[in-house]
């Protein structure tokens, strides 16, 4: 997990195109600024970026769905549930499924547990475009290979 | 069996809580109902759902965007009750 750059899941895990599940891990960092501030003396893992870390493993899973063919931007968090305190140093286990993929947008359902107990759950939707551009395509693939995405969901795979 | 009209304006008048009455045939889902287009993707998903279909938003948005179609012809609910049955149409066709 790199907070500084919002790059927030480690590697992805599974996945599976079929059922359209997708399982990626995150490590939260021991140290960083934000949890000086976020509380002084008692760090948490903010709760937005929980969601945010949902997200990017749901986003991952449209990407892939696609063959690198779209992008998906964050659009919509429904029933968003933070259902417990996550601290610097734990694992997330994130996991999320493609509920559905319309016509320009996707319907997302996301988790994150740690240790098997659940931590937070959300209903994520996506607009999915066009990639901007051929050297933003580029480097979200790079970034997909360093996750380690399966060969299969990449463009060329 | 309630109509295609029903089935789309429950689905609005729930998504965005728009009084049900409210709701007419000749109503404009953005300039009437002020319906903004991430709300319509919640209105989207259930009737894809509903009709087991994937209604061609994107189509349409390219379409109205290069004034080849105007708003009308989709948002206005009859018109788009009538792209739905005519894509449950086309559905029913091809898996016969």
């Amino acid at each position: 997990m790199q907070l500084e750059y919002f790059q927030l899941i480690d590697r992805i895990v599974e996945l599976d195109l079929t059922d359209r599940t997708i399982r990626s891990e995150a490590k939260v960092p021991l140290t960083s600024t934000i949890f000086e501030g976020h509380f002084p003396g008692h760090p948490l893992m903010p709760g937005v970026l929980l969601i945010e870390t949902m997200a990017q493993t749901a986003g991952w899973l449209v990407i892939a769905a696609t063959r690198f063919q779209r992008m998906p931007f964050l659009a919509a968090v429904k029933e968003a549930k933070l259902r417990t305190f996550v601290t610097p140093g734990q694992l997330l286990s994130v996991s999320a499924e493609l509920v559905h993929e319309g016509s320009g947008y996707a319907m997302t359902a996301a988790r994150i547990a740690v240790d098997g107990k659940p931590v937070c759950n959300a209903e994520i939707t996506f607009k999915v475009t066009d990639f901007p551009n051929a050297e933003f395509r580029a480097r979200m693939q790079e970034w997909g290979e360093r996750l380690q995405i399966p060969i299969e969901a990449r463009a060329n795979g | 069996m309630s109509s295609t009209f029903d089935t789309v304006a429950n689905i609005i008048a729930e998504t965005c809580d728009i009084p049900r009455e409210n709701i007419k045939p000749e109503s404009h889902a953005i300039d009437d109902l002020g319906i903004d287009s991430l709300d319509f993707l919640d209105i989207a998903f259930a009737i894809d759902k509903a009709f087991a279909i994937k209604l061609p938003l994107e189509k349409w948005t390219q379409e109205v965007n290069d004034g080849a179609a105007t708003t009308e012809q989709y948002f206005v609910l009859k018109n788009l009750c009538a792209r739905i049955d005519d894509l449950v149409a086309a559905k029913g066709a091809v898996s016969t």
